[in-house]
């Protein structure tokens, strides 16, 4: 039910209004410009909503409207391929509508509605659905896009063939009207019918993190890092390489020529796994730093309500959002601006439940319609002065299934990815372990734990060689330096700058196998006639 | 709009820079105000939050002397705007855009909010077009292109202002082609100030400063910036031309935030800094860049020194977070002698990898740019080993090392006054590779 009012009091990104009638979370337009906005707390007298859009230039008494509906995601056809706002304004229409610069008040629908679709139906007049059961699907790029029941009920008509999103397909015997899309609610989970425990790895095309510190499909990753350690690089290697069906990429609160960046690599590049265009697969949501904070804090949201939205498809979805540090922040400064009592570091203390919350959306689920589908998160951390003890990479360690150090000494050096081999590690390894041996190599548990054991023993060495020198160690311990050095420079760095950028599991574990394998050859050889020269030479030696 | 001028003489409280009214109707957030003093002296100020008929204003310039009885607040209903006009360069003014050059204001082409708007994404154009500055450990190593923001970290004592000059004085496009410069002297002595005003002067392609000194109202250093982008967005996005925009020193500007916020009772964060302090760096250094269909460019050029040489400090830190990398200077290596004292390890430019290379600078760019990383991080941590067990314990191979870092930093970062082309930085460069004998030359 709509309610009409007027702006009684402005402070920042929120807004007092004296309208009655109103609930919480409801969408709420404000002012002359209809900026957007949502009821988050409610007195007495009066309703705090918080604006989405920039309030700069609002006055009181400026008329606001509550449409009885809380903040929505559009789901439907045609999202991937596109990019949009913490709000799912479509910036390309944006553009459109009001040039290079962002402006407030405008609100083009996200989906396009004049472009045609062929809908197969999967049930037919006189059949019963269940809400969220698939009615029929449409071909998105390489995708069948299922379309879900809005309600429970009877078929009373189902069109088949070309449509556009503004007709409906057909009807319930109640009346409902049965349409190509449907709204969701942003902040509310989309229902499933059981959790499974993840299984399957997922790919990343990453040596280092497929290798020592191995994704599964639904499961989640962090990785905090100080500024120029490689967050972005990551994610963005991530999008373009990760073995999953979709990808949703959350640029929140993050720099504008970096999405500029992905969009252009994305355009222009192949899914390493399909050869189809990147594109169809890739869905940007972006809302940069210099944008408005409160949306900042409603697009992981708007993202994770499109990637369960894909997973209900049955497909598997991956999660990218770059960083949840700006998220967390945009939280705290819209607590601060409701004058709410701060908890650590002035972040508000349902930081953590609503952190876990989050978090608790990925996994691996069996959908309405029997399927399979998975929904992965991996986030970025931008923890400040690169101090991993605050609040927020706290929070997301004790949710998340994967941690990926990222270490500034390291970036410094130009190790990419700055991955510390030592303090990361991920749960899943030991489970994907058997799967990565059965479909990859029989070899690939051993050589883990040869890498790994080779990469402690150097540490110790090195610690030795602080005392005595380089020159003062025993010719094995040189050696095991040596290959040291080789593992981190030709296996754990990869530059995302050149063709290597990409790794199958096949070559992964050849590029590691040559490695450890020359280092048993030039051990041997050091046993047998006690030449390090020989030894070293052999190492070298591919 | 308002059919008459809303003026009020009802001022319930002062509290320097901030001034409450109370039965006001219907004011904006952001709202311009004029505030009459008791002498008839005129200050501007701005709406800063409204509870039903009580504004709370921030007031701009020197509050002493207002009064609560005979001072009269008048709001203008609209909010705060930059005129811009192609007059303005060659001009000096002040924090609130006024001259202070000894000549007459201009006559505005336009006015434009001061705050901006932000870029859509999908409109950048990514930046790609190398900027010879001429210093080999920025060209070189830590490129710098069109469009891009790339501040300068220093400490206390560092020769930021000589460097940040040299930019200036040096810069090429590679198309040839000069930089307008927009610069904001921001809590600076009137000494620093009048070194950098005699670089501007110089300039072949013009500039525009923007002038709050250290004695100046330190709500008019949020503003000065602020009125520089605003300025510089229009030269470049509606005249075409290129803009440098050199900001120094940012930590005056982030202390001024933080005296405003106490004085507001904000909750601090870190260090005393407001919380919102990364969107608010970030409303201005986003500001930079390029735009799809449109020729001119907005590149930034921020100064900070480090508190306490402290790079994990909040201002070089959220700064760091914004901007596309960071060229640190260190203070080791100014004691040594060496100008500019770059230290290429912390230092990175985000936007390097496609400024260089075949058609920016040179097809063998990159893999000079590696191999002098490698080598020259392998000899910095060398150079700690040596410090505990002393030449001696080291293999001739890593003394080799020692030896190349030591004349990277004399060679190559090391140029005194010399001005080096992009040819020549990497011709030092492979140079010392193969007197070396270390690969990738
Ligand atoms: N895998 C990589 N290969 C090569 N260079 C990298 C890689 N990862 C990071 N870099 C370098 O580090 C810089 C900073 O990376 P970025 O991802 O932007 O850091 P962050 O997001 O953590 O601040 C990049 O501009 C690039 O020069
Ligand atoms: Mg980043």
């Amino acid at each position: 039910m709509k309610v009409e009012g007027r702006i009684i009091g402005i402070s920042g990104p929120t807004v007092s209004v004296d309208c009655e009638g109103l609930r919480l979370y409801d969408r709420v337009v404000v002012g002359r410009d209809r900026l957007c906005g949502e009821v988050v707390r409610i007195e007495r007298q009066k309703a705090i909503v918080q604006v989405y859009e920039n309030t700069l230039g609002l006055a009181v008494g400026e008329p606001v409207e509550g449409l009885g509906l809380p903040l929505t995601v559009k789901l439907g056809p045609g999202l991937l391929g596109n990019l949009f706002d913490g709000l799912q304004r479509p910036l390309e229409a944006l553009r459109a509508a009001s040039g290079p610069f962002i402006r407030s008040g405008y609100d083009p629908f996200p989906l396009d509605c004049d472009r045609p679709w062929q809908f197969e139906p999967l049930k037919g007049v006189g059949d019963t659905v269940a809400s969220g059961e698939p009615l029929g699907a449409v071909a998105e790029g390489p995708f069948r896009h299922l379309l879900f029941a809005p309600a429970s009920g009877k078929i009373a008509s189902l069109n088949a063939g070309e449509f556009t999103l503004r007709q409906p397909l057909g009807h319930l015997e109640d009346g409902t009207v049965l349409r190509g899309w449907q709204e969701w609610p942003a902040r509310k989970p989309r229902p499933y019918v059981r959790k499974r425990a993840p299984e399957q790895p997922l790919v990343t095309g990453q040596r280092c993190l497929d290798f020592l510190f191995p994704l599964v499909r639904g499961g989640t990753a962090i990785f905090p890092g100080g500024f120029g350690t490689g967050k972005t690089v990551l994610e963005q290697s991530l999008a373009k390489y990760a073995d999953v069906d979709v990808v949703i990429y959350v640029g929140c609160g993050e720099r504008g020529n970096e999405m500029a960046e992905l969009l252009d690599e994305i355009v222009s590049l192949k899914d390493p796994w399909t050869d189809g265009p990147l594109m169809e697969r890739t869905l940007i949501v972006a809302n940069t730093s210099n944008m408005p904070v409160a949306a900042r804090e409603a697009s992981l949201y708007t993202a994770v309500t499109v990637a369960e939205y894909y997973r209900d498809m049955g497909l598997h979805v991956l999660l990218l959002a770059d960083s949840v540090s700006r998220w967390a922040e945009a939280l705290r400064e819209i607590s601060s601006s409701l004058e709410e009592m701060p908890g650590e570091e002035g972040y508000p203390t349902y930081l953590n439940s609503r952190l876990a919350g989050f978090f608790e959306r990925a996994g691996l689920v069996e959908t309405a319609s029997g399927d399979l589908g998975s929904l992965s998160m991996v986030l970025a951390v931008s923890p400040p002065g690169g101090d991993f003890t605050e609040p927020v990479t706290q929070a997301c360690l004790r949710a998340a299934g994967a941690f990926y150090m990222l270490d500034t000494a390291l970036a410094h050096s130009r190790h990419f990815p700055a991955v510390h081999w030592g303090q990361s590690y991920s749960l899943y390894a030991s489970e994907l372990m058997a799967h990565f041996a059965e479909t990859v190599s029989s070899r690939w548990p051993e050589l883990v734990s040869r890498c790994r054991d080779l990469l402690l023993r150097e540490q110790g060495v090195r610690e030795v060689a602080e005392i005595v020198g380089l020159e003062g160690l025993q010719d094995a311990d040189r050696l095991l330096i040596r290959v040291a050095e080789r593992i981190r420079r030709d296996f754990l760095c990869q530059n995302a700058y050149t063709s290597e950028a990409f790794s199958t599991p096949e070559q992964t574990l050849n590029r590691i196998s040559a490695i450890v394998d020359a280092y048993e050859r030039a051990s041997q050889r050091l046993e047998d006639d006690g030449l390090l020269d020989e030894a070293l030479a052999e190492l070298d030696r591919e | 709009m308002r059919l008459c001028e809303h003026r009020y003489q009802s001022i319930g409280a002062i509290r320097s820079p901030l001034l409450i009214v109370e039965r006001v109707i219907e004011s904006r957030i952001g709202e311009t105000v004029s505030i009459l003093g008791p002498q008839g002296e005129k200050l501007e100020g701005e709406v800063l939050r409204i509870d039903g008929q009580t504004v709370l204003l921030q007031v701009f310039g020197e509050t002493r002397g207002l009064d609560i009885r005979y001072s009269t607040v008048i709001f203008s209903d609209a909010v705060k705007k930059a005129p811009v006009s192609m007059a303005c360069l060659g001009r000096v003014f002040n924090g609130s855009f006024q001259p202070v050059d000894g000549r007459r204001m201009f006559v505005p082409e336009k006015w434009l909010p001061i705050s901006g708007y932000p870029i859509n994404p999908v409109a950048r154009a990514r930046p790609e077009e190398f900027i010879e500055t001429g210093y080999s450990a920025i060209d070189g190593l830590n490129t710098l292109v069109r469009g891009q923001k790339l501040p300068v970290f220093s400490c206390a004592g560092l020769p930021a202002r000589e460097i940040a000059a040299g930019i200036l004085r040096q810069a090429r496009l590679s198309g040839g082609g000069d930089f307008v410069v927009v610069f904001a002297a921001l809590g600076l002595t009137h000494r620093e100030y009048s070194l950098y005003m005699e670089v501007l002067q110089a300039m072949r392609g013009g500039f525009v400063a923007f002038v709050n000194l250290a004695d100046e109202p330190v709500v008019e250093r949020l503003l000065a910036p602020r009125l520089a982008l605003t300025l510089a967005e229009f030269l470049a996005f509606e005249k075409a031309m290129d803009v440098l925009v050199l900001v120094t020193d940012m930590v005056n500007y982030c202390d001024a935030l933080r005296e405003i916020s106490t004085s507001r009772e904000e909750l601090p964060g870190r260090r005393g800094y407001p919380g919102y302090l990364y969107s608010d760096l970030a409303s201005l250094y986003e500001r930079a860049g390029r735009l799809k269909g449109v020729p001119g460019s907005v590149t930034m050029l921020p100064v900070a020194t480090m508190p306490e040489d402290d790079i994990t400090h909040p201002i070089p830190d959220l700064t760091g977070y914004i901007t596309e990398g960071q060229v640190v200077l260190s203070r080791d290596l100014h004691q040594r002698g060496i100008f500019p004292p770059i230290d290429v390890l912390p230092s990175l430019s985000r936007l390097m990898q496609r400024g260089i290379g075949e058609g920016r600078t040179r097809s063998d760019h990159r893999a000079l740019a590696n191999a002098l990383y490698r080598h020259y991080a392998r000899g910095r941590e060398l150079r700690q080993l040596e410090a505990i067990v002393g030449r001696e314990g080291m293999g001739s191979a890593d003394i080799n090392i020692l030896s190349f870092a030591e004349a990277f930093e004399r060679r190559f970062i090391h140029q005194g006054e010399e001005r080096r082309t992009i040819a020549q930085t990497l011709d030092v460069g492979f140079a010392l590779l193969k007197e070396f004998a270390l690969e990738g030359g």
